[in-house]
């Protein structure tokens, strides 16, 4: 069946598919339709879920948090500055090896404040623990939702669902929901391996000294490097049910490529229609899409890279001292290659300011003409240079 | 009244001698029973209950943030009535740091939903777990290692029992471990009420309130007998009532039984005493009406 669903409702329509047994969410804008949609459906008994109306994003989590402990498949939303409030029990929730869903629409950090979208509230929280997907459609954001919980409940691990403030959170686009019953066959009930149990007590999270720490930390890089296969194999499975599929990255006419074009998120969209336009006048242009930013696909990123001479990275955020976050790790990850590409790095588009077709042209010329990046930071679409 | 014989707090948790946390835990789970889940924000009980893989309980526990014991238990609970589990009761332990200040957001929430748990406040009067702070319970003029002698807390200890019944929920308690009999009532009675419920605990700490180890029981039988600690209940917010009534000392016979106190006055003492006095006209009247 398809519906018309905005970004925001598909998310609903995800948990709600997903069989999320226990909700809590707090609104902020952008992401204030997916708690409204969720409370109705739930109300009306779609969703047979416990939704819990928190007095904030940081109950959110936490309510989450206990209810994934007591064996309960988990699930909230969030954007900015709500995910910035649960910073601490982002930490908590990966920590505790729960495989909580959740969902962020990208929106900038204030002050000042800002609703658009801007990447940098969920790259932030890149050390946290959580397995990220950045989604490009709704359809993919549906998809995501029901394919994360396999995936985080198989390596214990929480997992951030993340979608554009407007773009797509409130863009209406034909979404296929898939029947329930189907997803069920894809996603069964969550069985853990452990939870709080009266008939088997444990104590989790207890106090771990210098002897037991960092085994404990260890065992979460092992998870998260397992998640990659994981994420690949999920995908895989569930092309076979629904034929469809995203892998940790997207590969568009890559192999004979010059330069290669990054980008995540709706960017990539654009970007696919620029890529095509290009290639048509005989420009060795290829595209990108980086869908999986943690685990980071840093072995797919070196295959991809492999053939070409550039690489033009697009980021939508900015860690400050720095540079772009999405620029940065591929910077690192190519340090393993014999021939490293030149990596160009642009940023654009901070604070939901527009990437429109010409700037991606300009900035795919550019890579073209410059054997090196003139600049540390490639600023694009900068108006003012005083404010 | 018969307080169980069984124990479900095992021996070797690792509190100091004459803890009030301790003993009022191991008094709670004695009436709450094993079909019982805790939630423990950081804390003393953070370290009481033992160091992985160690859990000195007898039940399960989950140690969780600071700020977030409340919260945390209704997503327990929440969890376990989305798997059709209608009977396990499950509590929130935390100081009063955890409760009285960091934790009142959660708490506040928590309580206006009116989640099905039971939060309970041991109250040590200060932050003991990092050393000896003061915290808003902590009492007026007492001395904390953020409240020197020189400069002892200038502030009265915060409400919290008037702040939770001002949420109207269904059930609060004050109870501390000199009155077993009275603390296992409402530990009970607690558990057979749907909603949230409160429950006060005070609890002598011997290394910060500088009194002696043997002397915990004595100071929290002191501390209803002076009337600084009356032992009540509160149901939905309006009906007061005394649960235990005492003939009453004096207010000095329980402070200088603490060197926190150690610096204060005669006259300081005098003052103190008008505020419990004042504090316990008040009470009567709300018992009355
Ligand atoms: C967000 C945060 N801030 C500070 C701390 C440090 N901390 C741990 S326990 C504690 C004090 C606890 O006091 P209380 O709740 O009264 O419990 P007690 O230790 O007295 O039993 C503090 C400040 C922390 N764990 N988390
Ligand atoms: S410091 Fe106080 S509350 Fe903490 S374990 Fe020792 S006696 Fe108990
Ligand atoms: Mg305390």
């Amino acid at each position: 069946m398809k519906k018309l669903l905005m970004g925001n409702h598909t998310v609903s329509w995800g948990a709600m598919l997903a069989r999320a047994q226990v909700i809590a969410a707090y609104p902020i804008t952008p992401q204030t339709q997916i708690v409204e949609e969720l409370a109705t459906l739930c109300a009306e008994g779609k969703a047979k879920a416990q939704f819990i109306k928190v007095e904030s994003e940081h109950s959110a989590l936490a309510s989450c948090i206990g209810a994934s402990a007591a064996g309960a498949r988990a699930f909230t939303a969030t954007s900015s500055q709500g995910l910035a409030l649960m910073h601490e029990l982002l930490h908590w929730a990966a920590g505790a090896r729960l495989p909580i869903v959740m969902a962020n629409v990208n929106r900038a950090m204030a002050p000042g404040w800002n609703i658009w979208t801007e990447q940098t509230d969920s790259l932030a929280q890149r050390d946290t623990g959580w397995i990220q997907f950045y989604c490009e459609n709704n359809q993919e954001i549906l998809d995501s939702i029901i394919q994360a919980y396999k995936i985080s409940e198989t390596v214990s691990l929480p997992s951030m669902i993340v979608l554009d403030a407007f773009f797509l959170s409130h863009t209406t686009e034909p979404v296929e929901i898939p029947p329930q019953e189907l997803v069920d066959k894809f996603l069964p009930p969550y069985k853990p391996q452990y939870k709080l149990d009266p008939k088997e007590p444990h104590a989790f999270g207890g106090l771990s000294s210098t002897e037991y720490y960092y085994e404990l930390r260890y065992k979460i890089q092992k998870a998260m490097e397992r998640a990659k296969e994981v994420i690949e194999e999920t995908d895989e499975k569930f092309n076979q049910i629904f034929e469809r599929k995203y892998g940790l990255i997207e590969e568009i006419e890559t192999s004979d490529a010059e330069v290669i074009l990054v980008t995540s998120s709706t960017i990539t969209s654009t970007a696919r229609f620029v890529t095509e336009q290009l290639r048509k006048t005989g420009k060795k242009i290829g595209l990108l899409k980086v869908r999986v930013f943690r685990p980071f696909p840093s072995s797919e990123i070196r295959d991809a890279l492999s053939n070409c001479e550039k690489v033009a990275v697009i980021d939508r955020n900015i860690s400050f001292g720095s540079g772009g976050i999405f620029a940065s790790e591929i910077k690192s990850a190519i340090q393993k290659m014999g021939k490293q590409p030149v990596i160009f790095p642009f940023i654009a588009g901070l604070g939901g300011r527009d990437i429109t077709v010409p700037q991606i042209e300009e900035m795919i010329n550019y890579t073209f003409e410059n054997a090196k990046p003139k600049e540390e930071i490639l600023w694009r679409g900068l108006k003012y240079e005083n404010i | 009244m018969k307080i169980s014989d069984e124990e479900i707090l095992n021996p070797g948790h690792v509190a100091c001698p004459g803890c009030g946390a301790a003993l009022s835990m191991r008094f709670a789970l004695k009436a709450l029973g094993r079909d019982t889940i805790l939630v423990i924000p950081a804390c003393c009980w953070s370290v009481i209950d033992g160091p992985f893989p160690y859990s000195s309980a007898g039940i399960p526990v989950f140690h969780m943030a600071f700020e977030a014991a409340a919260s945390t238990a209704a997503g327990v609970k929440a969890g376990l009535l989305a798997q059709g589990n209608t009977h396990t009761s499950v509590v929130a332990w935390a100081g009063d740091g955890g409760t009285f200040d960091i934790g009142i957001q959660a708490l506040s929430g928590t309580a206006e939903r009116n989640a099905d748990i039971i939060y309970v406040c041991y109250d040590n009067e200060a932050y003991q777990n990092t050393g000896i702070q003061r915290s808003s319970a902590t009492p007026y003029l007492a001395w904390t290692t953020t409240t020197p002698v020189k400069f002892p807390k200038q502030e009265q200890k915060k409400d919290i029992v008037e702040i939770m019944a001002a949420h109207r929920i269904p059930y609060i308690a004050t109870a501390t471990v000199a009155f077993p009999e009275d603390l296992t009532k409402k530990f009970i009675k607690a558990k057979s009420i749907k909603g949230t419920k409160f429950i006060h605990l005070l609890s002598p700490c011997p290394p910060g309130w500088k009194s002696k180890d043997q002397d915990s029981i004595k100071i929290s039988r002191l501390a209803v007998k002076s009337r600084v600690f009356p032992l009540i209940e509160i149901e939905n917010g309006e009906k007061y009532k005394i649960t235990v009534n005492p003939k009453p000392v004096a207010v000095k016979d329980y402070i200088r039984l603490q060197g926190r106190f150690r610096h204060i006055s005669d006259e300081n003492i005098e003052q103190i005493q008008k505020n419990v006095d004042r504090n316990w006209e008040k009470l009567l009247k709300k018992t009355e009406g």
